[in-house]
């Protein structure tokens, strides 16, 4: 179904703080398979020059959909023939135990691509000390039918 | 950042390892707790092929965490990857029984300024290329 043009350039308000936990950073390390220490020990951590466990690069994901709002109906996103197009990550440092952030997106761009609907989406994540921590692009892919 | 390899060691063409990683139903369940991703086109079989799939597939960022983990398992510090993005161009389909294997290569694309290198990847399943214009930009000793 084709996506509503209207939501090109819509910009959501920045998502509740969220709060990066060793637990979650850890949790995540392991649902991907990735042993590294310094995604679960402090003093490995430390040791890299990280003032604390960091998370893994792929990690902003979580955050990054959160404040989206590609559930409001009016935008007609049929989320089971949602596939993911291509996704991009520009850090300024790696997420860490200890940072609040809050995302902010903005939908840059909506396209057919003949039967697919193709939607670009960019999400800044920033603390809220406001430090930018790394921006994330991200098409979606709605198959059509 | 403590990257291990040196900028000064590694040249433009210069391949990496081929690495080989195992993708279980069971891993892509993880996946979607510990990321809240839960379409249920990544763990359930019948809803997936109601939709048009050949099966369950993996999670598009599951595919690109690994890819991800070879090139920091390679840089030495997760800290030091600046910049990564890949376009996902084919869909790792997972099979209930052994499940299927994801397998990465990379090569040195270039050398910018800042000791900054960009890593190109590939990532192959099931004979399908998974991941192209997939790169990332490293920052090394």
């Amino acid at each position: 179904m084709a996506l509503n043009r209207d939501f090109i350039g819509r910009a959501f308000p920045p998502s509740e703080p969220y709060e990066v936990t060793r637990l979650k950073i850890r949790e995540f390390a392991d649902a991907i398979g990735d042993l590294n220490p310094v995604y679960r020990d402090p003093e490995a951590a430390k040791a890299a020059g990280h003032p604390d466990v960091i998370a893994p690069p792929t990690f902003p994901i979580v955050i990054s959909l959160t404040g989206a709002g590609l559930a409001d109906p009016e935008l007609g996103l049929n989320y089971a023939m949602v596939v993911h197009g291509e996704q991009r990550f520009e850090y300024n440092r790696p997420l860490r135990a200890g940072d609040v952030v809050t995302a902010e997106s903005t939908i840059a761009g909506i396209r057919s691509i003949g039967r697919n609907e193709r939607l670009d989406l960019q999400t800044v994540i920033t603390t809220v000390d406001g430090e930018h921590v790394c921006t994330s692009h991200n098409v979606i892919i709605e198959r059509g039918a | 950042m403590a990257a291990t390899v040196k900028y000064d060691e590694v040249e433009v063409g210069q391949e990496l390892p081929a690495r080989t990683y195992p993708v279980q139903r069971l891993d892509l369940v993880k996946y979607a707790g510990a990321s809240g991703d839960f379409n249920p086109i990544h763990w359930n079989e019948q809803f997936a092929k109601s939709v048009g799939l050949p099966d369950v597939i993996a999670h598009g960022m599951f595919t690109m965490a690994q890819g991800g983990r070879y090139v920091t398992d390679w840089a030495g510090d997760p800290g030091a990857v600046v910049d990564y993005g890949v376009r996902f161009s084919s869909m790792v389909v997972v099979p209930n029984d052994g499940g299927t294997e994801i397998e990465i290569t990379g090569v040195i694309e270039d050398k910018l300024d800042g000791n900054e290198v960009v890593v190109a990847l590939t990532a192959r399943s099931d004979g399908q290329k998974v991941l192209t214009r997939a790169k990332a930009r490293v920052r090394l000793a």
